[in-house]
């Protein structure tokens, strides 16, 4: 047999990539536009202009799929309804902390209409430890409340939840601990018997895995830059505080869940999950089969921020269930397992200090920080501390707690909205220790040349402009205040990601990629980039995703989706429309180096030809479909432009004789690099906004010491902000351009206002009252024990 | 069963998060959890006072003389967008069950299962109520309407026009609920404020933090919508 060189073909295409230096709008429009040379491949599309150079991309082009989902016709996973289709429910563990002598099924499997049981040998999520012989090996011990332990398949819901209540589990109880606080004391009940790790996800979270363990107390993981010890001694102001943040859960209206239908020579899963790529690699893995042989489809998907990554215990045990019974199986979580058992933001206990010169300079930056990611690890917030400011010196130190409570996971800006409350409050006491204006403040630190512009767009806001600068000035019992805060996020490109177009010869194009559209509209930035390239309107471009059948594309967390497909998606219309150029030439009489494709029509650069509809030419084409799959280019300067920034302004009335404190407005300036679809982009901001209002006031997993469960695993006791208590919202969108990629595209989701707003709530709330209040959530209780707090005291809520 | 179709008020005063035909003076929309809470046995009856649609089969007498129905599954009739279904449901289902598991109309969402977060409203003769919270049984004899019967084939509701207009969606699974939700308010309501439209998806809770733009679409639908 003849050996085929595939290595040399790839060694030879990696030594000599052929590049162009071309030039590339830098900077934002109306305050620092300029061109910038770049070296990029020879293969990449022409430079685009900004955006009100371009006619489709840049617009607010009318979501892709608003319709669908306006009528009730979108589909998602827990509307999959497959022929014979049997509905699964978990037996959940109701003690915190166990082994688990036996679990008996007899009775459940003998109930009407149960078809199968399955119990769970290997728990996913909890943090694994480093010797895992400590643990007994027949069943996973019981580390939370609600670690699910078995799963019942049935013929109805209601029978599969009737039988799952008949499965007799029989627990040797271990003592538990679930106060943060009591868990660091040395006496505590281990929640592990040694150091155990959990990972990141495809959206962060996670914890490192090289740190010390002593009892509950994972980390520190310490960061040093430069002698804060030293910084502090240059100081001529030293501010610092104590914060305290609470646990949220994602709480996405759509549970996790899926529909597994194993057949022998495919496992097929429909998926709620950011990423279709991540549920494949993970089954794939669990059950030893080729990824050829799982298919992950997601055609709708009903809300996640960070949670729904990988197929995790419902995805692997349905995947159990279907082959055991053969049939399709729904497992759906009901909205309490939603709380308890698939992830959480962590909360976090930060001792911040900052020191700094009169004129604002900072020389130190000293943050001491616990959190509690329950039985996993990710508490670690010190991004904003490590990455806003520039400082003589930083020092981290990062712990998490252990604690009898479901595992902590990726969440919108991971470990960031706990960080950036700390630090943009302490940035405030700062300010007004050295009598500065808070605006002037981080134009002496930060050196991000975009927050720059955003601080200048609120400094000549009306809002701003009303702020008094006197803390507590108004007299009456419902006190005004305007408090601001900055964010910070970074540039991470998921590099896999591939995107499919193809030209049929009717003149119908389409565009296909295994991403999937959580919500933020990826559907219709793939439509606007074909528009673009075709000069055919955005709704009569077929768009197809969330399909692991076609080429892969990101998992969408950590706010990489946009800016890692799309460049994939214009170089793949770019280069099809080459293609398709080439291929109609002849039979026009013209050659593919005089043909252009502008405004829908193929023109002559010459003008040997009359120009012809994209359509008409289209039916020239000599093979019935010209297809062409792109791969995503590395940035092409990657050492530049590596984060964002957002800055966010929040007017409050704090009614002092209450304690309630009322958002009335928010001022919204973020920067996402070139803005893909400005009203979509809004959309997700208003989000960020809102999540972050309603993480700063209202929400909060309440754990009962004496029993160990979660009191409020529901939606009613579980308060999230409602249609009332949302303020008025001006977001402007900073466009911006880095000539990073053939879309330069950037992302929105974690940056979008989720990180500062609580701490632009807490610096107005200062503004209004003179009070800081360092806790969340800044409920009436909390509001009135720090207002009414001794004066030496007024510091510390 | 007239008596509790007309005890239903259509004025602009009623709370519209109620669960119930409000007067309706039946046990009907009692909370499901009580009824699963009761125990097999209790569960699956519920009291039959004279509704209609129920076929003769499906009820046995009691010495009592009250009709009962369950645990088995009963025959019933459903008015659903106009269109009458009949339908083989155990009577502790909920209306919400009822319409995504045995008619396939899944444009109705369960997010909580519990009347909190409206995902899944639909109009008992044009009332929203929550679906979810309302047993099927009790939507026998009313006129349900849900979001797959808000516009035809050839008319878009405006409202459903207006939210796509101004994106007043992201992940799309409140939505429903919302719009449900929404164009009941213009149905009693056909020039509201911005205050009665957050007072309207008061109960409605979105996740991805939608609200600012279904106030705009609603009050711009609003411009559109001619009076009920």
């Amino acid at each position: 047999m003849t050996k085929i060189p595939v290595e040399d073909a790839f060694t030879a295409q990696a030594a000599a990539p052929p590049k162009k230096t071309v030039q590339m709008p830098v900077g934002v429009p109306g305050y620092t536009l300029a061109d910038e040379a770049r070296e990029i491949p020879a293969s990449e599309p022409p430079v685009w202009p900004i955006n009100k150079d371009l006619k489709y991309v840049g617009q607010s082009v009318q979501r892709y799929d608003g319709m669908a989902k306006a009528a009730g016709r979108a589909r998602y996973t827990s509307d999959v309804q497959l022929p014979g289709m049997l509905y699964a429910k978990f037996v959940n563990a109701n003690v915190p902390h166990a082994k688990v002598i036996s679990i008996d099924t007899t009775d459940a499997e003998k109930y009407p209409g149960v078809r199968g049981v399955h119990v769970i040998q290997h728990v996913l999520g909890n943090a694994v430890l480093r010797n895992p012989a400590l643990d007994p090996v027949k069943y996973p011990v019981v580390r939370y409340a609600g670690q699910p332990l078995a799963a019942v398949a049935a013929t109805t819901p209601a029978a599969a939840e009737e039988a799952a209540a008949l499965v007799k589990v029989k627990y040797e109880t271990i003592p538990f601990v679930v106060d943060p606080a009591k868990a660091r004391e040395p006496d505590a009940p281990a929640v592990f018997p040694g150091p155990a790790d959990e990972a990141a996800s495809a959206g962060g979270g996670g914890g490192p895995s090289d740190v010390k363990q002593t009892g509950n107390i994972h980390g520190p993981s310490i960061h040093k830059r430069g002698e804060t010890e030293q910084g502090f001694k240059d100081a001529d102001v030293i501010v610092e505080g104590h914060f305290v943040t609470q646990v949220q859960t994602h709480s996405a209206l759509e549970t996790h869940g899926v529909v597994a239908d194993w057949k022998p020579e495919m496992l097929t899963v429909y998926a709620s999950t950011q990423g279709t790529a991540g549920v494949r690699e993970e089954l794939a893995g669990f059950y030893k089969i080729p990824l050829t042989q799982v298919r992950v489809i997601t055609e709708f998907m009903g809300g996640g921020f960070g949670a729904k990554f990988g197929a995790g215990n419902p995805g692997v045990v349905a995947a159990a269930l279907s082959r055991k019974t053969g049939a399709p199986v729904r497992l759906m979580l009901d909205r309490e397992e939603e709380h308890l058992s698939v992830g959480n933001r962590p909360s976090s206990d930060q001792l911040l200090r900052i020191g700094a010169k009169k004129d604002g300079t900072i020389t130190a930056i000293h943050l001491v920080a616990y959190g509690t990611a329950g039985c996993g690890t990710g508490a670690g917030c010190s991004g904003p501390a490590s990455n806003l400011y520039k400082s003589a010196s930083l020092h981290t130190e990062e712990s998490d707690v252990f604690i009898n409570a479901g595992p902590g996971t990726a969440m919108r800006a991971p470990g960031h909205p706990q960080g950036a409350f700390a630090l943009e409050q302490t940035m405030d006491d700062l300010a007004v220790k050295l009598n500065m204006e808070p605006l002037d403040l981080r134009d002496k630190t930060d050196e991000h040349p975009v927050r720059r512009v955003e601080r200048q767009i609120v400094r000549e806001s009306e809002l701003w402009k009303s702020r008094n600068p006197v803390a507590a000035a108004d007299r009456g019992p419902v006190k005004r205040g305007v408090g601001f805060a900055q964010s910070v996020w970074y540039r991470f490109v998921s590099m896999g990601s591939s995107a499919e177009v193809r030209i049929h010869k009717d003149g119908s194009l389409e565009v296909m990629s295994g991403v999937q559209d959580i919500g933020s509209g990826i559907k219709t930035v793939m439509a606007q980039i074909l528009a673009e390239q075709f000069g055919v309107p955005p709704s009569q471009i077929a768009v197809k995703v969330g399909d692991t059948n076609y080429a892969e594309g990101p998992q969408s967390g950590g706010s990489v989706t946009t800016l890692s497909l799309t460049p994939a998606v214009r170089d793949a219309a770019w280069q099809a429309s080459q293609k398709f150029l080439a291929e109609i030439a002849p039979a026009l009489g013209a050659t593919a180096g005089d043909l252009v494709l502008v405004d829908g029509e193929v023109r002559s650069l010459s003008g040997k030809i009359e120009p012809l509809s994209f359509k008409r030419a289209a039916s020239k084409m000599t093979s019935s479909q010209i297809s062409v799959q792109a791969k995503r280019v590395p940035d092409y300067d990657p050492k530049k432009y590596l984060t964002y920034g957002g800055v966010d302004v929040a007017e409050v009335e704090v009614d002092t004789e209450l304690g309630r404190i009322h958002v009335r407005r928010v001022l919204s300036v973020h920067d996402c690099g070139r803005p893909m679809n400005p009203v979509q982009t809004i959309s997700q901001i208003n989000g960020g906004i809102i999540q972050g209002i309603s993480y700063t006031l209202l929400e909060n997993r309440l754990l009962d010491p004496v029993y160990g469960l979660m009191v409020n695993p529901d939606l009613e006791q579980y308060k999230i902000i409602g249609s009332r208590e949302i303020p008025d919202i001006d977001v402007r969108l900073v466009e911006t351009y880095i000539g990073q990629s053939s879309t330069d595209a950037s992302g929105i989701g974690e940056a979008a206002g989720v990180v500062s707003i609580g701490a632009a709530i807490g610096n107005a709330v200062y503004n209004a009252t003179g009070v800081r209040i360092r806790r969340t959530p800044m409920t009436p209780a909390v509001v009135l024990a720090a207002l009414h707090a001794p004066a030496q005291g007024k510091e510390l809520a | 069963m007239s008596d509790s179709r007309e005890s239903i008020p259509s004025s602009t005063e009623i709370d519209p998060k109620t669960t119930a035909p409000a007067g309706s003076g039946r046990s009907g929309i009692s909370r499901r959890g009580f009824l699963k809470g009761a125990g097999l046995t209790a569960a699956g009856t519920a009291l039959l006072d004279g509704v209609q649609g129920f076929t003769r089969e499906a009820a046995a007498e009691t010495t009592h003389g009250v009709t009962e129905l369950g645990p088995g599954p009963v025959q019933v009739k459903l008015h659903v967008n106009g269109v009458e279904h009949t339908v083989e449901i155990e009577p502790r289902t909920t209306l919400a069950e009822a319409l995504r598991m045995h008619l396939g109309m899944t444009g109705t969402k369960i997010a909580c299962d519990r009347g909190v977060c409206s995902g899944c409203t639909v109009w008992l003769d044009k009332m929203p109520v929550n679906s979810c919270m309302t047993l099927a049984i009790d939507a026998v004899g009313h006129n349900v309407t849900t979001i797959e019967g808000l516009s035809s084939s050839d008319r878009m509701h405006p409202l459903q026009a207006a939210f796509v207009k101004h994106d007043a969606l992201q992940c799309g699974f409140c939505t429903p609920g919302m719009v449900m939700s929404c164009a009941a308010l213009l149905e009693r309501n056909p020039n509201p404020s911005e205050h009665d439209v957050r007072h309207a998806v008061s109960g409605n809770l979105c996740r991805c933090g939608t609200y600012p733009k279904i106030f705009a679409a609603t009050l711009d639908a609003a411009g559109t919508t001619r009076t009920a």
